[in-house]
């Protein structure tokens, strides 16, 4: 896979808090990563563990009463947490795109889907309308979505869930975005669909060089899809590192949990691992460790402070003073 | 909620936060109150429904006790002085004292006048309110408990009864009736209880699917004590919201009633018939006597819909009407 | 989605039936109206010739079922105290009437939508709470109050404005209308102030809740995430949204507001339906107030249709289900 130094996005101890009444959620705290172009990268986490929210940081979208309080996003090593709303409209969905979990949810029920499209290109490209209605259907095409003309002015709920994703993907697309930020847009959809919009994803990105960000709570999609993965805990990337290296030599135990607790067909009558306890409220973080709780290394020093950054491997970081012993997983 | 929420948090709070009062959904396990006591006390916590309410007792205990209160019995014609007419407000006279809100053409004192009126409005309102809802109520359960042929024929009288506008069924049941402040709350109560059919059996459809009913009809309660023991408590909150809002429209129509010639008749003059009178004297200028009436009309229906907002907020979120 | 068509049809056919029957009826009870018509100095001989002109002598269900027959033929019957047929009278009054019904509605739903979309918008912001304490004031003020308060300040105390009547109009297809003179306009703007401002509170509030709903859809954020202006996305994919139960709502009370023109146009001395139904009641003339609420039935059967057709145009998933069905 295309290696290039300088990063095409990367984010810095980036820490976007909820201030509501009832206290501060630290929904992101202190999140460090990057994307090469070409790249895929998989963020993977449980819900709650603050992977959607990186997304919409990213974008400066985080709605109220989210705030970004620290740290920065730089793309093409421009800080966009310190730019103006109009610089930020100017790369959604131009230089960084988004798709989201629910396709049924995310295409405007009552507009049509060319001028859902239409609009995303005029919003970013001094062309006409006819000529934003030819790439919209150029899109649609490469999508595999049949007879893009005609489904042009379609709406919305005229069509299935798997082919408003496609419809989805084909406005991320649209404008040729340098990265695209994929919030679970499989998780939705049925197994075989799953698949095929992961594949050409895979095969859209390869030929364009676009960078991904694939978040996603599926280790199996990530290990088919991603290059490199972070995972993510209570707000926090507790590692990450190459995808294959961090599946087959998980250092933290939450990594090792994850794993351990998807079904595989080389394990058939083994019982099937599970993490103990539950994902901590944000509202109410424990010191040290967010993991201890859950933890079957913990101990006396998780409780004191929140493990540091180590770069246990090349290309690894992990947040963990008990690493997981590679001879215990087996 | 859609499923990225889960991953979101602060969707999920906004949304907790748009619902109401997120302190009163932490605090509801710690205080062991009863219901009503907790309504009160969330109530409380809203200044404007709360100045609302010492408004609507302040002027519920002024109307009471008008007689012994205001300077002035409008209807006595041998208290008024026709040489006394149309002062403007603040005017002395020698045998009166001071006209405050000045005086209407036959020299009424417009302070007492008003109060007066507000007995009327007071009167009719809560009356017509309190008849439809009994009526309507009745009705909204016995078609929620039969169902069948019966809650079609009666929900369908309530569909047609609603699609006509409360101020034209009125007009025209007034025009039928003559004037008279009892003609007044009966045109108003047959143009209300349709409402509280229609919450009520909606409510009560709701209840009627629950166990506690089929229980109770097993136990071999009788059916009216099913109907009103078990199920009328349960189809309650809507019922006040709708009611305490109904109170002000109620008031509002009498006098626009009123206004319009149809309603209490000149001899118990309302605050609309006072607005009336006013009329043809504010074109010279002489606003006192169509405005201050109206003022106070305003005082008491903005006090109503405020304490009627609040109660709306905590006891049904997502109450339409 | 014909036998829907015709079942609506059949329904309103009934509606204005028994509507009909039940007003008929009652005001046949609302007094003898020859006791207004004829003055009393009048012979015998002179009542009974009046008496039987206007058909009063024959017995009730005569007059109902002549009544009845006359009104398949489109004869509503004689106005008592004008000589005209009452249908006549309340199709000449009716342009007024709506004319000013609809500049109401237009204020409404443009003011009330506008504020709506910004209390929903900014909730917890100064304006989004001033716009909707001032909503309750709204609905607080009566109609009729809010009317003669008006013409206190801008006709009385400011004299910008006349105090009632319609002013000069202009003749547009054979309706008159005083949409284009200034004159008309001048005499239009208070009472289509006064008939809106309840409306605009209704529609502020609608508009608000159908925002706030709106505002927390995944499609908005897509929206943004593809880089429209906040214009783009508050007026086309919020707007378009919140204008379904708008419409819904206020398409049905355009009937409401109708039937409020009888308040206004009294106050604002309005030439419309309103103003010569209250002189009708008031005048025991019994025809008129008959042929009046007939054609207050027929429009709002109507409107119904009309607001059922705009629903489907504003929202494309009830015409697939209309289709299938």
């Amino acid at each position: 896979m295309a290696r290039v130094e300088v990063p095409l996005l990367r984010v810095e101890q980036l820490q976007t808090h909820f201030l509501t009444q009832a206290g501060v959620a630290r929904a992101v705290d202190g999140v460090t990563f990057e994307v090469a172009p070409g790249e895929v990268l998989g963020l993977v986490g449980e819900s709650g563990s603050g992977k959607s929210v990186t997304g919409f940081s990213i974008l400066g979208l985080v709605d109220e009463p989210g705030r970004i309080v620290g740290g920065r996003v730089l793309f093409e090593g421009e800080n966009l947490v310190a730019a103006g709303e109009a610089r930020l409209r100017q790369l959604r969905g131009n230089r960084i795109a988004m798709i989201f979990q629910d396709p049924m949810m995310t295409l405007n029920p009552v507009l049509r889907i060319d001028t859902q499209m239409i609009e995303a290109v005029r919003a970013h490209r001094r062309v006409d309308r006819a000529e934003a209605r030819r790439r919209a259907r150029d899109a649609l095409g490469r999508v595999g979505i049949p007879a893009p003309e005609e489904r042009l002015s379609a709406y919305p709920h005229q069509f299935s869930g798997g082919m408003r994703q496609r419809v989805a993907i084909a406005i991320a697309l649209l404008n040729e975005p340098r990265v695209i930020i994929a919030d679970e847009p499989t998780t939705a959809l049925d197994v075989t669909i799953q698949a095929q919009i992961l594949y050409e994803m895979q095969k859209l990105c390869g030929e364009t060089g676009t960078a991904l960000i694939w978040i996603t709570h599926d280790l199996a999609v990530v290990s088919g899809l991603a290059d490199r993965v972070c995972v993510m805990y209570a707000g926090r990337i507790v590692e990450s590192g190459p995808v294959d290296a961090v599946l087959d030599r998980p250092l933290h135990p939450y990594t090792a949990g994850l794993i351990g607790s998807v079904p595989s067909r080389n394990r058939r009558g083994a019982r099937l691992a599970q993490i103990p306890g539950m994902t901590p409220s944000l509202f109410a973080l424990p010191s040290g460790c967010a993991f201890r709780a859950r933890c079957p290394n913990a101990g006396e020093d998780c409780a004191r402070e929140a493990p540091p950054e180590s770069v246990p491997e090349v290309g690894r970081t992990l947040r963990c003073y008990h690493p997981w012993q590679a001879e215990r997983a087996s | 909620m859609s499923a990225p929420a889960s991953d979101t948090p602060g969707q999920g709070l906004s949304a907790a936060a748009a619902a109401g009062e997120p302190e009163a959904l932490h605090a509801a396990p710690l205080t062991a109150r009863s219901p009503l006591a907790r309504l009160a006390r969330d109530f409380c916590a809203s200044w404007p429904a709360l100045i609302g309410l010492v408004v609507i007792l302040v002027i519920a205990v002024v109307a009471v006790f008008a007689p012994w209160i205001v300077p002035q019995d409008p209807y006595d014609l041998a208290q008024l002085d026709i040489m006394d007419g149309t002062l403007p407000p603040g005017a002395e006279s020698y045998a009166f004292g001071t006209y405050w809100l000045g005086t209407d053409v036959q020299g009424r004192d417009m302070l007492s006048a008003i109060v007066y009126g507000l007995r009327i409005s007071l009167l009719v309102g809560s009356v017509s309110v309190a008849c439809a809802l009994v009526v309507g109520s009745a009705v909204g359960l016995v078609a929620a408990f039969f169902g069948g042929s019966v809650d079609s024929v009666l929900m369908r009288i309530v569909d047609i009864q609603l699609s006509f506008p409360a101020i034209l069924v009125a007009l025209i049941l007034l025009a039928i009736f003559g004037n008279g402040v009892d003609k007044v709350i009966v045109a108003l109560i047959i143009v209300q209880w349709a409402y509280y059919a229609r919450a009520v059996r909606g409510s009560a459809l709701v209840e009627r699917r629950k166990e506690y009913i089929d229980a109770a009809v097993c136990l071999g309660l009788g059916t009216r004590r099913v109907l009103f023991r078990h199920l009328l408590p349960n189809c309650l909150p809507p019922l006040i919201v709708i009611a305490t809002v109904q109170v002000a429209h109620a008031i509002a129509l009498e006098a626009t009633l009123s206004f319009l010639g149809v309603g209490v008749p000149i001899t118990e003059p309302s605050l609309g018939l006072l607005i009336s009178n006013g009329f043809e004297y504010m074109m010279s200028g002489r606003y006192w006597i169509s405005f201050f009436p109206g003022v106070a009309l305003v005082v008491v229906i903005v006090a109503i819909n405020l304490v009627g907002d609040r109660l709306r907020d905590l006891l049904n979120p997502r109450l339409q009407r | 989605m014909l036998v829907y068509f015709i079942r609506r049809l059949g329904q309103a056919a009934l509606v204005l039936v028994v509507m009909a029957l039940l007003v008929f009826v009652g005001i046949y009870a609302i007094g003898n109206p020859v006791d207004v018509l004829i003055s009393p100095e009048a012979d015998l001989a002179e009542q009974q010739a009046t008496i039987e002109r206007l058909g009063l002598d024959k017995p009730l269900w005569e007059q109902l079922w002549l009544f009845l027959v006359n009104a398949l033929g489109g004869d509503l019957g004689r106005s008592f105290v004008h000589g005209e047929p009452a249908l006549q009278l309340i199709l000449e009054r009716l342009p007024a009437t709506l004319e000013l019904a609809l500049v109401a509605l237009v204020i409404a739903v443009t003011a009330g939508v506008f504020l709506g979309l910004w209390a929903g918008l900014k909730p917890d912001s100064l304006t989004g709470r001033s716009i909707m304490t001032g909503s309750i004031l709204g609905f607080s003020l009566p109609n009729f109050w809010l009317g003669l308060m008006l013409i206190l300040v801008f006709a009385v105390s400011l004299q910008w404005l006349p105090a009632g009547g319609r002013g000069d109009t202009v003749s547009l297809l054979g309706i008159r209308t005083s949409l284009f003179t200034l004159d008309g306009l001048s005499h239009l703007i208070l009472p289509a102030v006064t008939l809106a401002l309840y409306k605009t509170s209704l529609v502020i509030r609608l508009a608000r809740a159908g925002t706030r709903e709106v505002a927390l859809q995944d499609y908005v954020k897509f929206a943004r995430a593809k880089g429209l202006s906040s214009s783009r996305v508050i007026y086309v994919h919020v707007l378009k949204n919140i204008m379904i139960p708008v419409v819904t709502v206020i398409g049905l009370e355009l009937g409401s507001m109708i039937a409020f023109a009888v308040v206004t146009e009294t106050v604002f001395a309005w030439p419309g339906i309103g103003k010569l139904l209250i002189d009708s009641i008031v005048n025991l003339d019994r025809p008129v107030v008959v042929a009046y609420l007939m054609m207050t039935v027929f429009i709002f059967i109507l409107i119904n249709f009309a607001v059922d057709l705009l629903y489907s145009l504003l929202d494309p998933r009830v015409r697939l289900s209309e289709a299938k069905a």
